[in-house]
């Protein structure tokens, strides 16, 4: 009999474990929300609060000491990420060649990413905190805590380009007699150079982002007058520094596409 | 017979862009040397930067393995739920911005511009300022940090979300569009299964993330272990900061692991 509809599986299975997770993750939001004392009295309050709160930020404080004061501090945060961005750019060069693995040895690549690691393991507050205790406050403790955040993300990402490199191109130099340095130079930089130059791009943007947070430990910066401007109700004057930042890292927005093109 | 044609020398760049690579490096050099020509170093606590590192280490042997009950376990826990529940936040506020923002799905110029001009805003602002506006709104706690870090991560997630979003291959859409599928339909079984891979990998990156991100929140306040380290270092109890640092490590360490996991298993 070839005539009778035969009954077909449905096209689309339910997927029964999918849905239990749905289920589980629902159960945990309410679950943590309860532990949180997260409550809607109390987020009506917060509107209300929040009302209050921007009704103090406006207008912004535009009086001329207060603006040389941020003019001084937004200086010494572009200070910060340029000089910690080089830094941590130079020095990311040899240690994420150091650690790429089809390069070196298993007895130098293992140190350098047990390094690299132990740079990206804490957020860049904590490790300015240290350097707070360490060097004092001021720019310095900035500037060191974004380098070794820098070496963290920058040496991990180029050492990853490298291991992904096309080995037939080294083998060439090499086999002219090249030394290890003209190796390096002609067979390895070419091929990972455009995207060393977005990752330190990236990493510069993210260091300015940065650099505006770790003065709220004291490490220099913006973030001193912002945090101290916020502990003051200074609200107004907080709203003319949170402008301040968001313009600045619009410009850099824009330069950093500039450069991305002129690399492409 | 001229040969003027030929005798042209050829040139990796045209001039216009050497001219704006030299400008390039130039200005680079010139920030660099400005930047430490100007900032203000104290030489003198130079000096015994060595010493001082020496003492913090001092201060920080033996860690303090004894108060991990009493005072750090529970901000731990309480740092995880900000995380993950800002994140899950975060993703349930992102995805309409995303649909919006993809050019395939809103085929409206100006709405796409509105939803990415919301998504930059987001992405913008640090989450630690995000913080400290949250704090002033909701007063401090775990509260403060959760919205901080949803608000922080909508611009990531719906940035990334709209992008899978905008190269899903129209195949299957205009499919079930000419079978009659409605429009709930289209999403679900056209979009959805495209962007699934891709709509995991950005939220598990995320949490990732925003772990580490939440650790700190409670500098300003906002809950979670920053308030713990926060309190210990105003008394100079570094042998407890040595035990918070060691528990966020392994925190860290921990989520990475489980990030990597579920991503092989799913992915």
């Amino acid at each position: 009999m070839t005539g009778t509809a035969q009954a077909r599986p449905p096209a689309f299975l339910p997927n029964w474990p999918v849905r239990l997770a749905w289920l589980v993750l629902a159960a945990y939001v309410v679950y943590a929300t309860s532990i949180l004392d997260v409550s809607w009295g109390r987020f009506v309050l917060g509107l209300e609060n929040g009302a209050k709160f921007i009704g103090r930020m406006l207008p912004p404080d535009t009086a001329p000491d207060k603006m040389v004061l941020m003019a001084r501090g937004l200086y010494e945060t572009l200070e910060i990420s340029v000089i910690s961005s080089a830094l941590g750019i130079l020095l990311s060069l040899p240690i994420g060649l150091f650690a790429a693995r089809n390069l070196m040895p298993a007895w130098v690549t293992w140190p350098m990413r047990l390094f690299i690691a132990l740079c990206r393991s804490f957020h860049q507050v904590i490790i300015a905190i240290l350097f707070v205790k360490a060097v004092g406050f001021g720019a310095l403790a900035g500037i060191l805590a974004l380098t070794v955040a820098s070496i963290g993300f920058i040496a991990k990402l180029f050492a990853e380009a490298i291991e992904e490199i096309s080995l037939k191109q080294v083998e060439a130099i090499r086999a002219t007699g090249a030394s290890f340095l003209n190796v390096i130079t002609y067979g390895v930089m070419p091929q990972v150079l455009t995207r060393f130059v977005g990752f330190a791009t990236y990493q510069f943007d993210s260091n300015l982002r940065n650099s505006t947070m770790v003065g709220i430990v004291g490490a220099g910066g913006i973030g001193g007058t912002m945090f101290a401007a916020f502990q003051k109700f200074d609200y107004d004057y907080l709203l003319t520094i949170l402008i301040a930042i968001v313009a600045m890292i619009m410009v850099s927005e824009a330069l950093q596409n500039w450069i991305k093109k002129l690399y492409q | 017979m001229s040969t003027a044609a030929i005798d042209r020398e050829w040139k990796r760049y045209t001039p216009r862009q050497r001219l704006a690579r030299f400008a390039l490096y130039f200005g680079l050099v010139f920030a660099v040397v400005a930047s430490l020509r100007t900032v203000q170093i104290i030489p003198e606590f130079l000096y015994d930067a060595h010493e001082q590192i020496a003492d913090l280490f001092k201060r920080m042997w033996p860690i303090a393995w004894s108060f991990y009950p009493r005072g750090v376990h529970d901000a731990l826990i309480e740092t995880l739920h900000i995380a993950t529940l800002g994140t899950i936040l975060a993703i349930v506020m992102a995805l309409p911005l995303g649909l919006l923002a993809a050019h395939n799905i809103t085929p409206h110029t100006g709405l796409n511009y509105v939803a990415k001009l919301l998504l930059v805003s987001s992405r913008s602002v640090n989450s630690l300022v995000w913080a400290l506006l949250f704090v002033a709104i909701f007063g401090p706690g775990a509260l403060a940090g959760t919205m901080a870090i949803a608000f922080r991560s909508i611009g990531f997630v719906g940035k990334l979300f709209g992008e899978a979003l905008e190269e899903t291959r129209p195949g299957p859409v205009e499919a079930l569009k000419a079978v009659g599928a409605p429009w709930t339909s289209i999403y679900i079984k056209g979009y959805w299964p495209q962007v699934e891979p891709a709509f995991w990998a950005i939220a598990l990156f995320r949490w990732d993330i925003s772990v580490r991100e939440s650790a700190v929140l409670g500098l300003v306040g906002a809950g979670g272990i920053g308030m713990a380290i926060n309190a210990a270092m105003d008394l100079f109890q570094w042998e407890r900061v040595a035990l918070m640092l060691v528990a966020i490590f392994a925190v860290v360490i921990i989520a990475e692991i489980v990030v990597t996991t579920i991503r092989q298993k799913i992915i």
